[in-house]
């Protein structure tokens, strides 16, 4: 049976854990904001960006980890607009993400334009090369799969890792928890809930665009106009999958990502002759909705998720 | 910072910010033309002269402003009752998908009935799309915004496969794009000779149509409780839901009709770039006429405008046309902020 072929095969889960990985970034950076209360819903465009700019900043000659620095400063100053129209005026977090997004994926385009005006192709980088982790690459199955990929691979589950430490452990972690459960209460012990939502925002957007630069710099060589496809809104399906723990939604990621990849697979087999190939093009988005839809009937959304917060006001 | 509720804002505090905002648009567009080597002055006046300089060039914004208006009062409809439809670009692909499937010669009727089928279809397929996500908002709580967004590249890939399956042209050289509408089923041009189609005319009469449900009927007092305040209007009695729904069925009807438009009265057969993101732009033309369905008309005539100029500015100035959607990206959020300057005031704690 083919489909069992494909789930036992190293090469399979290392596709499932590349494809994984930028959604991890990303759904990572939607959590942190949404865990303080703001939607961000600039996330695509931010992903655009950040795509775009690492990758441009690598072909004018930085280091590949110079080229995510990039990427993760357009993602801040990005996360910085948002969370300025958001948390102090407050605005409709819906209209400001989508024309965050309008904003940062058409700057984006000019800004390519403006720099390679005359090519029909865009130039290749020298991506990430898989890192081989001593030993560990050695176990049958998992040591392909999991311990024979690029360093930014490695590096989106650490940052997962290491938000939830924060999140959980730590008082800073449990001021953004607060921030987005119970915004007064935070005020009330003296700390400012716009100082912590902005800082959320503008972190998590950062975050947002590395898994952008993800696809340019590791999974990929160059950069194409619609290359996060929709990427960004499947990160925000995977948030809701997750019920905002940082655990749920890497295992979210990585399901979502086995999908996606054994779709690839399907296509190549008897089955892909059959069914036409939009249909496992689908999967993903289909895949996204019904996973808000068996999601939505848990209560663990946080209570004051886009609401906006004026203080004094009760 | 916080802001302060102003109890009767003055003249000045209701026109200054919403000015300042336009202007803050062109500035940002100005500085990223001298970036890409042009002179401000000049790439303005080239945009204006693309956009309204010869009959031709009026004719062309007009056309486009079409499927913006329809795009633009499906979203205001639906952002107005607080249903927030990001789904406007599947739903007008929905309209022309059926306007394409009646409209190709599966039926013959007299040019008028033809019309008015392919109308009335188009309005119901992109209404039933929308009823999917909204259903879901009422029973179970699911975010529209994720299902409408996510549901667009769904109904994309299925045109897609329509395009290379059932509905392909046999005669389109392998290409994927549909037949061409039977002539019975074209909209005619308003006056012969000139490219101006009734689809115009038929968004202007729409546009009328969403103001006078707004103010003058029952359905539209009740969509603008249920946008400013969903509990209270359960209290009064509103049903609340019900009123979701129709919004819904409203909001895609209206965004079905511009896929009914474009492929009747334009393009005549269905290709899949019919739409370069008019479901998206017409969230910027909804937001900058303040959700009023006339201001609707005007802010499309000025985003198709920019558009049309920005293309024909690229090819004489070489500055890329992506600065059109920059400068109506950046009047979105310049407006946002300006409309809430109307009536608050900042104070510094």
């Amino acid at each position: 049976m083919e489909l069992i072929d494909i789930l036992l095969s190293a090469s399979f889960w290392a596709a499932a854990i590349r494809i994984a990985s930028p959604l991890i970034f990303a759904t990572i950076g939607e959590l942190i904001c949404e865990r303080a209360g703001v939607l961000n819903l600039g996330i695509e465009g931010i992903m655009v960006a950040g795509a775009f700019a690492g990758w441009i900043a690598v072909w004018g000659g930085l280091p590949l980890w110079g080229g995510v620095a990039v990427a993760l400063l357009t993602g801040m100053m990005l996360g910085l607009v948002h969370s300025i129209f958001s948390v102090p005026f407050g605005l409709s977090q819906h209209v400001v993400g989508v024309g965050l997004t309008l904003l940062a994926t058409s700057l984006t385009f000019y800004t390519y334009r403006v720099v390679l005006p005359e090519v029909s192709s865009p130039p290749k980088i020298t991506a990430f090369q898989p890192y081989e982790i001593p030993l560990l690459s050695d176990l049958p199955l998992v040591g392909p799969a999991l311990f024979s990929q690029t360093p930014l691979t490695y590096a989106a589950f650490i940052l997962a890792g290491l938000t939830a430490l924060v999140l959980y452990r730590t008082p800073l972690g449990l001021a953004v928890r607060a921030a987005g459960e119970n915004p007064q209460a935070v005020a009330a012990q003296g700390l400012s809930v716009t100082a912590i939502r902005m800082g959320a925002v503008v972190v998590g957007s950062g975050f947002m665009a590395v898994g952008g630069a993800f696809l340019t710099l590791s999974a990929f060589d160059s950069f194409f106009f619609d290359m996060v496809n929709g990427r960004g809104w499947i990160c925000i399906a995977l948030v809701v999958f997750g019920a905002w723990k940082p655990g749920k939604a890497v295992l979210g990621a990585v399901l979502f990502a086995a999908f996606d990849a054994l779709q690839i697979r399907l296509q190549q087999t008897g089955i892909g002759a059959v069914v036409p190939y939009q249909v496992f093009l689908m999967m993903p988005y289909i895949l996204s909705i019904l996973a808000l839809v068996v999601m939505s009937r848990r209560a663990e959304i946080p209570a004051a998720l886009m609401v906006p917060f004026n203080k004094g006001e009760r | 910072m916080r802001l302060e509720p102003i109890a009767a804002p003055s003249f000045g505090r209701r026109i200054l910010p919403p000015a300042l905002a336009i202007g803050a648009t062109f500035v940002v567009a100005a500085l990223l033309a001298m970036i890409a080597g042009g002179n401000p002055f000049a790439v303005f006046g080239l945009i204006l002269k693309g956009a309204f300089g010869s009959k031709f060039a009026i004719l062309e914004t007009l056309n486009s402003a079409t499927p913006l208006i329809f795009t633009g009062l499906a979203i205001a409809v639906a952002f107005r009752a607080k249903l927030w439809n990001i789904g406007a670009e599947a739903q007008l692909y929905a309209g022309a998908v059926i306007t394409v499937v009646l409209g190709t010669g599966a039926l013959s009727l007299p040019a008028p009935l033809m019309l008015a089928l392919c109308a009335i279809a188009a309005m119901l397929a992109g209404a039933l799309i929308l009823l999917g996500p909204a259903l879901l908002k009422t029973r179970l709580g699911v975010d529209e915004v994720v299902t409408t967004l996510l549901f667009n590249f769904i109904f994309l890939l299925f045109v897609s496969y329509l395009l290379e399956g059932p509905l392909k042209d046999p005669m389109g050289m392998g290409w994927p794009k549909s037949a061409r509408l039977i002539p019975e089923a074209r909209l005619p041009r308003i006056v012969e000779g000139l490219r101006l189609h009734w689809g115009f005319a038929l968004a202007l009469i729409a546009a009328i149509a969403v103001w006078v449900i707004n103010t003058l009927t029952t359905l539209g007092y009740e969509m603008r409780a249920v946008g400013q305040n969903a509990e209270a209007a359960a209290f009064a009695g509103i049903p609340v839901t019900k009123v979701i729904l129709k919004t819904a069925l409203l909001s895609g009807g209206l965004a079905g009709l511009a896929g009914f438009s474009e492929v009747s009265g334009l393009k005549g057969s269905l290709t899949l770039d019919l739409s370069p993101g008019f479901g998206y732009t017409g969230i910027v033309v909804a937001m900058l006429a303040l959700l009023h369905p006339l201001g609707v008309v005007v802010a499309a005539l000025f985003v198709a405008a920019i558009f049309v100029g920005a293309d024909s500015m690229s090819r004489a100035a070489g500055v890329p046309s992506y600065l059109a959607d920059i400068m109506l990206a950046s009047a979105l959020l310049f407006m946002v902020l300006a409309i809430l300057l109307t009536k608050f005031r900042v104070r510094r704690d």
